[in-house]
């Protein structure tokens, strides 16, 4: 139904994509893997028409097509779920979904009462309650992905293109997403998926297309490949382990959090994190897990409890104190709170630490630059040069400039806040050796996860939340999946 | 939901100018004559009609500061109209006066489309531009309300049931541009840009073209503005509108259209020009000095800024609380 062949895209020297064929089919899915920078983004712009192919043809049913920008791919029935959230803060949740295709009335007016109905219908298809009426502003990365996905599917498209539609969802909001997903496929349409969760795209997709370094390297049925042949393809070489978890004795108590409290996010939240422990904070997207760190690192203020690290109280809602008391937080949103996504990438990573490397007041390039060179060849970001505003680099290039920002000012305590979210495998096992080697070196580290894989081969411990409480606290050599679920949850086993 | 906001911010802004024009008639009842209710009609119209176009332009991220000098420009070629071909009929005269301040629109519309230069730049610019074409062209030249029709001038005091002809343009384009902003893609379209230039473009919504009408929109309302300027002062000289650009944007924050975009309504913006201009007359009836009205509309917009933080707080607080449960 819609192919792409021979094609070809760069950006300025880098080349993003080469001679890279794919081919949708009608009512089947099809999944598109890789590394994060292996030029899976770059395709979905293609597709989307945002971009243009500099060589190669963009096929639809057989005919070329080339579009003059995303309205055009639209009108040819093709959908795109970007992986970041794309709303307007300030309008309506329906306005969201149907902005530049309103319904309009013969007058050619909005009709809003049919654009708010038919909004409430898209949502009780996915089966959750938004109210079309309230501004995007606010919404949690959960809820805005779904109006993501229900502005997608308010397109009846025949091609929809999914990029990590599911890394904020929990797991029964993915379960909905996937039975509307199936009933299109069913209908006829064609899906391509992104994702970096594996039993997702085992789940949902009969074909799988791995791609690296802007190249695809290999393309067939599902059901002839594993697993593990696929991450090989993907990085080009077996990943030792994903999970490389260093053994620690922990030691002092490096950060001791009270009885904290914030009204209608979370009560009497009490817990320890001892140097060298990696403790995982779990619990269902919206239990209040990010509200707690934000709370513990100053940026909210609680309306009671206290906030200890190394014995010593932090003043509430004092973000330099936290950092000066040797307190990181690596953030959930990277775009939003975690970089300034116009600056660049040396800018980024020497920002907490601006007064430490500048003279006399002055900020003077050199050090700057030195401090930024050796982190960023540390992390082994990938970047043309360290002067790049950081909006140029890749989902997980991204988030390793938050990892060297925070980690150049050798924290006590380092929180981390879905630290994987949006990265792929090879960057995933890199980040969680990094999180290794910090315990080893007698840092606490405290991680918000939703990735229960991730959370059982990390931690030394597991914190379960619900509902804005702490439920439950699991030592690492009881937690399953089971036991951290049903805590979750709530459930009776 | 959001519609309630605005409600608040619209209704926020004529309680304090409802409170003002009670305090000022309560210090002196002639406040409220008819011919001073006139005159404040009067003044208030050709900076509103300015706010409604600056407040177009505002709502998608953008600025124009040089409708200033087009007001300047399009007065001065009314003048230089009715000079040069005598017994020219005044609704020519209207339109090709907007015409010309849709041509200085569309030249800020299109460096800012076509060249990528930030809106600030380009329209600060313009400014000088546009004035110097006024200096240039009516240096040597002297236009007095004898040279332009009585008809025309008429328009400029004439009123219809006690409310000025002035007036009703005002409210005609003010209803005009709310419509086309609540009601029609073209001006939801508008806001999302203000809101989120690179969403809208993810949106299809065809953002150069939008922000150059916007500008085209915002050139022919000053165009207008001109126009109006003539017939209502009838001696023209080159310094018509000197400044005006800054009372244009202030009357439009304190309307409540965000200084980021996306959100306010010409509504908000003509209320804050009918606020100003009360102002200006309300404090010499009320024995202030002078001296204190710029102060007074500093504190104001800095209270409108104040009101939209605090509202926008709040918001943010009850969406929280309405969180669903999962």
């Amino acid at each position: 139904m819609l192919a792409l062949r021979h094609v070809g895209k760069s950006f300025g020297a880098v080349a993003a994509l080469r001679d890279v064929d794919l081919t949708l089919r009608a009512g089947e899915a099809h999944a598109l893997v890789g590394e994060n920078g292996a030029g899976k983004s770059t395709l979905v712009k293609i597709l989307a028409g945002v971009h243009a192919p500099d060589t190669g043809t963009v096929l639809l049913d057989g005919a070329p097509v080339a579009f003059a920008g995303p309205a055009d791919a639209r009108a040819a029935g093709i959908a795109v779920i970007y992986q970041e959230p794309t709303l307007f803060p300030d309008l309506s949740v329906a306005e969201n979904i149907f902005m530049g295709r309103q319904p309009l009335t013969s007058l050619r007016r909005i009709d809003t009462a049919r654009m708010r109905r038919e909004s409430a219908a898209l949502f009780a298809r996915l089966g959750v309650h938004i109210d079309p009426d309230r501004p995007a502003r606010g919404l949690s990365i959960a809820d805005q992905q779904l109006v993501e996905i229900a502005k997608a599917l308010s397109t009846d498209a025949r091609v929809l293109v999914m990029d990590e539609p599911t890394a904020a969802l929990s797991g029964v909001e993915v379960e909905r997403l996937f039975a509307v997903v199936r009933a299109l496929r069913a209908d006829g349409a064609a899906v391509l998926f992104i994702s970096h969760r594996f039993d997702e795209v085992y789940a949902l997709c009969d074909r799988i297309t791995v791609m690296r370094d802007g190249r695809v390297v290999d393309s067939g049925p599902a059901a002839e490949r594993s697993v593990d042949e696929v991450v090989r393809r993907m990085v080009g070489r077996d990943v030792a382990t994903l999970f490389p978890k260093l053994d620690t004795t922990p030691g002092e108590v490096r950060l001791d959090v009270r009885g904290l409290s914030r009204r209608g996010f979370f009560r009497d939240v009490t817990f320890q994190v001892r140097g060298g422990e990696i403790v995982a904070l779990a619990g269902l997207v919206g239990a209040g897990r990010s509200e707690v760190v934000r709370a513990v690192f100053g940026i909210d203020r609680p309306d009671a409890g206290e906030v200890r690290v190394d014995g010593r109280r932090l003043p509430p809602g004092d973000t330099p104190a936290a950092i000066a008391a040797g307190l990181a937080l690596v953030p959930e949103d990277r775009r939003q709170q975690g970089l300034v996504m116009e600056l660049s990438v040396e800018r980024n990573a020497t920002l907490p630490r601006r007064w430490a490397l500048s003279t006399a007041g002055l900020l003077l390039g050199g050090a700057e630059r030195r401090s930024a060179a050796s982190w960023t060849e540390r992390l082994r970001v990938k970047a043309a040069r360290l002067t790049d505003p950081v909006s140029t680099l890749s989902g997980g290039n991204q988030q390793k400039v938050v990892l060297a920002k925070w980690l150049a000012t050798a924290p006590r305590v380092l929180v981390v806040d879905e630290p994987t979210r949006g990265i792929d495998v090879g960057t995933k096992a890199e980040v969680h050796r990094l999180l290794s080697e910090l315990a080893a070196d007698g840092v606490a580290v405290l991680m918000v996860s939703s990735e229960l894989p991730e959370v059982l081969g990390m931690a030394d411990r597991v914190l379960v939340m619900r509902e804005g409480r702490l439920v439950a606290d699991i030592p690492r050599a009881t937690a399953d999946e089971e036991s951290v679920m049903v805590a979750a949850t709530g459930a009776q086993a | 939901m959001t519609h309630r906001l605005f409600l608040a911010r619209e209704l926020g802004i004529a309680l304090a100018l409802a409170l003002l024009v009670a305090v000022t008639f309560a210090a002196n009842p002639r406040f409220l004559s008819a011919q001073n209710v006139k005159d404040l009609l009067l003044g208030s119209t050709i900076l509103a009609i300015l706010a409604v176009g600056q407040a177009i332009v505002v709502i998608t991220r953008n600025v124009d500061l040089s409708v200033g000098s087009i007001l300047g420009l399009s007065a001065m070629a009314t003048g230089v109209l009715f000079v040069g071909t005598p017994g020219l009929p005044v609704p020519v005269a209207v339109v090709a006066g907007v015409a010309l301040g849709a041509v200085c629109g569309a030249v800020n519309g299109g460096l800012i489309a076509a060249a990528r230069v930030p809106a600030l730049v380009v329209t600060l610019g313009t400014l000088y531009v546009f004035r110097g074409l006024d200096h240039t062209w009516a240096s040597g030249r002297q236009i007095n309300a004898a040279d332009m029709p009585r008809g025309f001038l008429r328009m400029g005091s004439a009123t219809v049931l006690g409310v000025p002809v002035l007036a009703l343009f005002a409210v005609a384009v003010l209803v005009a541009a709310g419509f086309v902003l609540r009601s029609y893609r073209s001006g939801r379209e508008l806001y999302a840009i203000g809101s989120d230039p690179e969403a809208a473009r993810l949106s299809g919504v065809p953002v150069g073209r939008r922000v150059f009408w916007a500008f085209v929109a915002s050139g022919a309302l000053a165009g207008l503005a001109g126009v109006l300027h003539a017939a209502r002062y009838g001696t023209l000289d080159a310094n018509a509108g000197l400044g005006q650009e800054l009372n244009v944007v202030a009357a439009v924050v304190v309307g409540g259209v965000a200084i980021f975009g996306g959100s306010g309504s010409v509504y908000g913006a003509a209320l804050g020009a009918v606020l100003l201009t009360t102002i200006g007359s309300a404090l010499p009836v009320l024995g202030v000095n002078p001296f204190w009205q710029r102060a007074a509309v500093g504190a104001l917009i800095l209270a409108a800024i104040g009101l939209d933080r605090l509202l926008a707080v709040r918001l943010a607080r009850r969406l929280q609380g309405a969180r669903h449960g999962r």
